[in-house]
């Protein structure tokens, strides 16, 4: 067991999990307190001790599944007393699972029509015994699954999933549903229930692909497997080159962060700045302790917030970029006296009414994309003719009291990179900063000018993720 | 603690149903392994979910004193551990001087006025030294400065308080402890080190609907069943403020009291602002449940 959970930590920290000594130490010792053959409980009991951090769940949950895949009910590894898998079990195991490979197995003695109509039934009925069951079903039949073809799971989940045609089944079962009921569904019924039925096709898949999983793990090994699996955190997850789904983790994590950076924000300026001695209030203080100002007192200093402009390369790739950082910003706008925000291709569009329009910063950072008037010529980066107009229109009204900040990758296309309004925009404003999406490795390669901008500002900042993004603005206020 | 409160997992679910709360799977383990082990539990999740109703109801179920922590900014050693009643102490002084005017040493006036009897004892002292069995709830522990997230630590790690003027005081019993987060900032990596986690997320479909039924007096199983699918559906809109458990609940009692027993697009327009608290939110909502005009 102790080699089991060791291995179990060391993956958890390959993927990215900081798991300290102690928390090793607790989760060996939760673990004795749980029945083993409980899975579930298995599963919070590591949890709860080497998990601090709900973002992390998901990578939790992905190695807990591959590393104890072969583990658990209806998969009778046995343990030998010092709680190892007992090899000899894990072989029989293993070749079983093999032959279901092979297209025979538990699905066996059923025709495709058969698994898909006991599939539906088992949906329809919302018979979750019998859903895992032809899950497994479904995978022998489908997936066409070998041992040792170098394919990965998502190949097996597509060819298991596109043979059950789970999108047909949803509509029948609303079909189904609407003759059901005496009266016509209404608009609500009728969303309320394509999510219960899209609930349970969600649980059908997950199930899929676990089954999947469990025979690649068998067919390959835990090691090799979780290195497949392997994911980055939503906070390590770079703008770039997010997948859809990567996006949408993204996006989760921006609402407890900016909750955490604008409760950060408001103490460090509280902290940092004392008022005058309130001599009064110290008097006053003071007759508690006999006539001694023993602890002073201060005046509430007037707070300073900083006018915030931000200047955002909206074209293509650093797209994404721009939008998270527009959506922390005003999530923060609090944070500051005045935000304004100017978005920018080859032409140059200021967008802060959008943001002052809508309340959901979602929509405004949606119009910013449909309707700022960002294309001047040919709608390729030109940070010359942007930052040009820019200078011309609201050069004017940058002022000491300002923090402008540059976002882009400064990659130009050779065309003229007008850096003397990054230098003239320096020079009149409080601070002025540089973020770049790119990694640093890539800066002033190519058509990338960072530098010809950058050692005007007062720091350039390499921002990938929200890691980093979240540093600069702590850095910020 | 020695003795064994829960018998198994099993138990603890069971328990805190029957003081009506709806634990899942997760939240009896960890209540179960941190009475176990004697670690406290950090609670996190969105607001509403039922941490603080977590720890109140363990200690219903466990037939224990909740002993309340409410933190907030400011919160320092005074409000949280003990102070000296100061004003007590000086009231002693004059009258002891009045009684025997100039002839006393300070040891004495120190071995009067420094003990028991002029001591406030503030919540974390309290648990400490109970003798009853107490669970102790640390709310909303993200609240307060480092400084008092250290001394948190310091007690949680060791279970005794040093007062330079009495010596050190060591718990009787170690308590269980509930620490409760909204995460506005983030907590020490020690004092999470030190915790189990408990993340609570708003609860499935079938929890929320055993929830409304527990806590909605005379409500029928298929309103209750509505009201958590429509709910459940509202919370997958990207909104400023989902949901929460209580406004559920508001929303169920509401809906009783109105002697409503089937939610149809009428009823959920004219309501839907006991569930959203932003305008916006109730606007969206609207939209995308297609129940405007
Ligand atoms: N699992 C549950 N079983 C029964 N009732 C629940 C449950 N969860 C929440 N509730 C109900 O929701 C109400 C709100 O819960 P509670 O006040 O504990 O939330 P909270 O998470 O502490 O929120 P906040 O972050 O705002 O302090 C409780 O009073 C209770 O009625
Ligand atoms: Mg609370």
């Amino acid at each position: 067991m102790l080699d089991l959970m060791s291995g179990f930590v060391v993956e958890l920290r390959n993927a990215g999990l900081p798991v300290s000594l102690t928390e090793n130490l607790d989760a060996m010792q939760a673990i004795k307190h749980i029945p083993i053959e409980d899975r579930d409980a298995f599963k919070y009991a590591l949890a709860t001790t080497l998990v601090k951090n709900e973002q992390h769940w998901k990578a939790f949950e992905t190695v807990f599944e591959v590393y104890f895949s072969m583990r658990g009910p209806g998969y009778s590894v046995t343990e030998n007393e010092d709680g190892e898998i007992d090899e000899d079990s894990l072989e029989e195991w293993m070749s079983q699972q093999m032959k279901g490979m092979g297209g025979r197995g538990s699905g066996e003695d059923m025709s495709p029509e058969e698994i898909a109509e006991m599939l539906y039934r088992a949906l329809m009925n919302g018979d979750e015994a019998m859903m895992a069951a032809m899950a497994r079903a479904a995978v022998t039949q489908f997936a066409g699954m070998e041992p040792g073809r170098p394919v990965g799971g998502t190949y097996y989940l597509y060819r298991t999933l596109r043979n059950l045609d789970l999108d047909g089944m949803l509509e029948r079962m609303m079909e189904e549903a609407g003759e059901k009921s005496e009266s016509d569904l209404t608009t609500l019924q009728e969303r309320l229930e394509r999510e219960e039925f899209q609930n349970r096709i969600d649980d059908l898949k997950k199930e899929i692909e676990a089954e999947i999983r469990r025979r690649l793990v068998a067919d390959r090994g835990v090691e090799a497997m979780a290195k497949t699996l392997k994911k980055p955190l939503p906070e390590d997850v770079d703008f770039m080159h997010a997948s859809r789904e990567e996006m949408a983790s993204i996006r989760k994590a921006i609402q407890p962060l900016t909750r955490k950076l604008a409760a950060r924000l408001a103490r460090k300026r509280k902290h940092k700045r004392r008022g005058p001695l309130d001599f009064r209030a110290t008097v006053r203080q003071s007759l508690s302790y006999g006539g001694v100002p023993a602890e002073p007192r201060f005046r509430n200093p007037r707070p300073n917030k900083p006018e915030l402009i931000v200047v955002a390369d909206i074209s293509g790739s650093v797209a994404a970029f721009a939008r998270f950082t527009l959506h922390l910003v005003y999530a923060l706008q609090n944070q500051f006296s005045k935000v304004r925000s100017f978005v920018f291709i080859d032409g140059i569009d200021e967008v802060t009414r959008m943001f002052q329009d809508e309340e959901d910063i979602n929509n405004a950072v949606h119009r910013v994309n449909t309707e700022a008037d960002v294309v001047w010529v040919d709608g390729h980066s030109d940070y010359g003719h942007a930052f040009g107009v820019f200078w011309e229109k609201f050069g004017h009204e940058i002022s000491s009291k300002s923090t402008v900040m540059f976002l882009g990758d400064a990659r130009n296309n050779y065309h003229a990179t007008n850096a003397w309004v990054v230098k003239e925009t320096a020079k009149k404003a409080r601070s002025t900063f540089w973020l770049n999406p790119e990694p640093k490795s890539y800066w002033d390669t190519g058509d990338s000018v960072i530098s010809e901008y950058s050692t005007h500002t007062d720091g350039v900042f390499e921002c990938r993720n929200l890691r980093q993004l979240e540093g600069f603005v702590d850095h910020l206020a | 603690m020695g003795e064994n409160n829960f018998d198994d997992l099993a138990s603890v679910r069971a328990g805190l149903k029957s003081v009506n709360y709806l634990a899942d799977e997760g939240i009896a383990s960890v209540v179960f392994l941190a009475e176990r082990l004697g670690k406290p539990i950090l609670v996190e999740g969105p607001a509403g979910v039922g941490k603080t109703e977590l720890a109140k109801s363990v200690a219903a179920m466990m037939n224990s004193r909740l002993i309340r922590l409410q933190c907030y900014e400011g919160l320092d050693e005074a409000k949280a551990l003990y102070e000296w009643n100061y004003k007590k102490q000086l009231l002693r002084i004059q009258s002891d001087r009045g009684a025997n005017a100039g002839n006393e040493d300070w040891a004495d006036v120190q071995d009067d006025i420094f003990n028991d009897e002029f001591l406030l004892t503030r919540p974390l002292l309290e648990a400490i030294t109970a003798d009853d069995p107490v669970v102790l709830l640390i709310d909303e522990v993200d609240r307060v400065e480092i400084e008092t997230e250290a001394l948190l630590l310091e007690i949680l790690s060791d279970y005794q308080v040093s007062i330079p003027e009495l010596g050190t005081i060591k718990a009787k019993q170690i308590p269980l402890v509930f620490l409760t987060s909204n995460n506005t900032r983030e907590l020490s990596e020690a004092l999470k080190r030190r915790c189990l986690f408990l993340h609570i997320d708003y609860p499935d479909l079938d929890r929320e609907k055993e929830i409304v039924l527990n806590r909605v007096d005379g409500i029928e199983d298929n309103l209750a069943e509505q009201v958590a699918r429509v709910v459940r559906s509202i919370r997958q809109i990207e909104l400023k403020k989902s949901p929460s458990v209580s406004e559920t609940l508001d929303w169920a009692r509401t809906l009783v009291l109105l002697g409503i027993d089937n939610i149809d697009i009428e009823v959920a327009k004219e309501s839907l602002h006991i569930l959203l608290k932003y305008q916006s939110d109730i606007e969206k909502a609207r939209k995308e449940l297609s129940i405007e005009g």
